[in-house]
């Protein structure tokens, strides 16, 4: 991967250094909360492609992410089926739910705000439902079994679990990079920079939209199976709220939207100052999301690009004069 | 190549284009001229599947189009360009051009290549790089016909290329298509700028109020009474002739 600016080199190496420095340590609430924060990297991930590079903003990625977790529940709690299967089913189930809203959506040709808006219906919609029938647990949810072992995709030790999501992020950012770098890529910016220029172009447009949303589906189907296989328990708050959709958007806002290391970079940055704050203020619960807003609204206004566009600026490198470039 | 028939389209009570037909034979250039206002931009987004026509019917190379998506026509050789162009802002030239030549070329090296090829043909060698944002008026139009170049189109409908440009740039643009005539395409060019239709056009069709009120060489349109009143006004042909004598 090559990188245009000695800023970001130098931004993508701090986070490296931060993760690696999880390893050691002393105390171990770094590396709970790190792991929280790379889940919601990965549902962060997933909006991006979408948010991202296709420029379909959604506000109801909670939608993708809560039907692979619930997917995978349901199957491992009511029907006994093995957790790896129903990992895998999770994660193809909030793909089909991707291609489902997005078929629908894009069919009535929905667009920026309108899209948004059905994304979060969709979600709300999926809230509810689960909150109501006997087969998602109704309001108390569904807890799977503790039982640790890699027959049962559960560990117990922190460390393991943590390197685990480390190759799981990692994986989900090398698909992201190989979507950049290949047609579909290209096409789902031109999809996103100038819809009637790309159809002119022949882009099937609305394919490329649908498949999209499949593919990040897949990725929110991914974040929400791994975050059941890690608490063992879920309900429709937890995973439909919009609590998840609002932090699926963030952080590649912040981190650089359409770019494959902004999800990750702004998603941590946002958890440690919400975290730092937590500290500081030890009774004011709910303070990280008026802090995430407050984040949020700056980054708009100031930084349109991300913290990526923001350190493009520090240090740029020549480009070089090949067919090539990053 | 591209046979139009009795093409008709209405937007509430205007009839913005009424019963046009035209024939644009393999390796022509051919002309379509009008005032503004005419229907030839409403023309062109039929022809490439952009809207629906009420009535009437489009085909090109023996297959009947008419109201065929327009990812599906530019797959098969015709393509559109933008009377208001429509570059990809946030990206680069060559990868705006890349776009276009993904549609044959999946792999990506090949379509970058490509891109810096077909860039370099139309003179954008030294721009390749830049942001399409950075682009003058000039680089933009050039921009939208490299893209088409690069999908492969065989047929090209130009919707006013050379509006707003100065006339060394018109030159070099005139020259550019010629060449690229040369090379096996065929053009279907809307265009207001009359020394361009003259140098380039072999026949041109003149458009007034949706319905087509001439056909010919330009020399002779330019000639043609009825071309010099949709332009000029009621009367304009019969005071112009006055003034030839007096
Ligand atoms: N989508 C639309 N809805 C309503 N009216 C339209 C629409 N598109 C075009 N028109 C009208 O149809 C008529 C023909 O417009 P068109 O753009 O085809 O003209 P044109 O010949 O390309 O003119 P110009 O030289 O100014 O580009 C105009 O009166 C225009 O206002
Ligand atoms: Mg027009």
């Amino acid at each position: 991967m090559k990188f245009n600016s000695v800023g970001q080199i130098a931004l993508v190496v701090a986070v490296c250094a931060y993760l690696l420095s999880v390893y050691f340590m002393a105390s171990p609430v770094w590396m709970g909360f790190t792991i929280n924060a790379l889940i919601v990297a990965v549902i962060a991930q997933s909006w991006n492609i979408t948010g991202g590079f296709g420029g379909m903003s959604s506000f109801g990625h909670a939608a993708l992410y809560g039907t692979g977790a619930y997917a995978s529940a349901i199957l491992q709690v009511q029907y006994g089926v093995n957790p790896w299967l129903a990992f895998a089913i999770g994660i193809v189930a909030g793909a089909a739910m991707g291609g489902f809203i997005g078929a629908l959506a894009f069919r009535y040709g929905l667009k920026g705000s309108y899209f948004a808006l059905v994304t979060l219906a969709f979600a709300e919609v999926l809230r509810i439902c689960a909150s109501s029938f006997d087969i998602t647990g109704g309001g108390s949810g569904l807890q799977l079994k503790l039982e640790p072992g890699i027959a049962n995709l559960q560990f117990p030790d922190r460390t393991v679990v943590y390197t685990l999501l480390l190759v799981v992020v990692a994986l989900v950012m090398l698909v992201t990079y190989m979507i950049k770098k290949s047609r579909f890529g290209a096409y789902l910016v031109a999809v996103r920079e100038n819809e009637d220029a790309a159809r002119a172009l022949g882009i099937d447009t609305y394919k490329i939209k649908v498949q999209a949303m499949v593919i990040s589906g897949a990725f929110g189907g991914l974040a929400g199976a791994l975050y059941l296989q890690l608490w063992l328990f879920i309900d429709s708050t937890v995973v439909y709220g919009s609590a998840v959709s609002i932090e699926a958007l963030i952080g590649p806002i912040i981190g650089g939207a359409g770019t494959v290391w902004g999800p990750l970079i702004g998603t941590l940055g946002l958890h440690l100052l919400g975290e730092g704050a937590k500290h500081l203020l030890p009774n004011a619960p709910g303070l990280n999301f008026v802090l995430y807003a407050i984040v949020l609204i700056c980054a708009v206004r100031f930084l349109p690009r991300g913290l990526m566009g923001l350190a493009a600026l520090i240090g740029t490198l020549k480009t070089r004069k090949d067919e090539d470039h990053a | 190549m591209l046979e139009v028939r009795n093409l008709s389209k209405s937007f509430g009570g205007l009839k913005a284009v009424s019963d046009v037909s035209l024939d644009v034979p393999e390796g022509s250039i051919v002309g379509l001229l009008g005032p503004n206002g005419a229907g030839k931009t409403t023309c062109f987004t039929m022809i490439a599947g952009f809207t629906q026509p009420d009535t009437g019917s489009v085909t090109f190379r023996g297959e009947d189009i008419t109201g065929m998506p327009p990812h599906k026509i530019c797959t098969r050789g015709m393509i559109r360009t933008f009377q208001i162009v429509q570059p990809f802002a946030g990206l680069t030239v060559q990868e705006n051009i890349a776009v276009g030549a993904y549609l044959h070329h999946h792999d990506r090296r090949e379509a970058m290549a490509i891109a810096s090829q077909v860039g370099k043909r139309l003179g954008m060698g030294n721009m390749l790089d830049r942001p399409a944002s950075s682009l003058t008026i000039a680089g933009r139009k050039r921009l939208e016909l490299a893209r088409a170049l690069a999908t492969g189109a065989k047929l090209l409908l130009l919707d006013e290329v050379m509006a707003g440009l100065i006339p060394s740039e018109i030159t070099e643009i005139v020259g550019i298509i010629r060449q690229i005539r040369e090379e096996g395409h065929t053009f279907l060019m809307i265009e207001h700028v009359m020394q361009a239709v003259m140098s380039l056009a072999e026949t041109a069709y003149v458009l007034n109020q949706g319905k087509l009120i001439a056909q010919g060489t330009p020399r002779e349109l330019v000639k043609d009474a009825s071309v010099v009143e949709a332009y000029l006004g009621h009367g304009a042909a019969a005071r112009l002739q006055d003034e030839n004598h007096a």
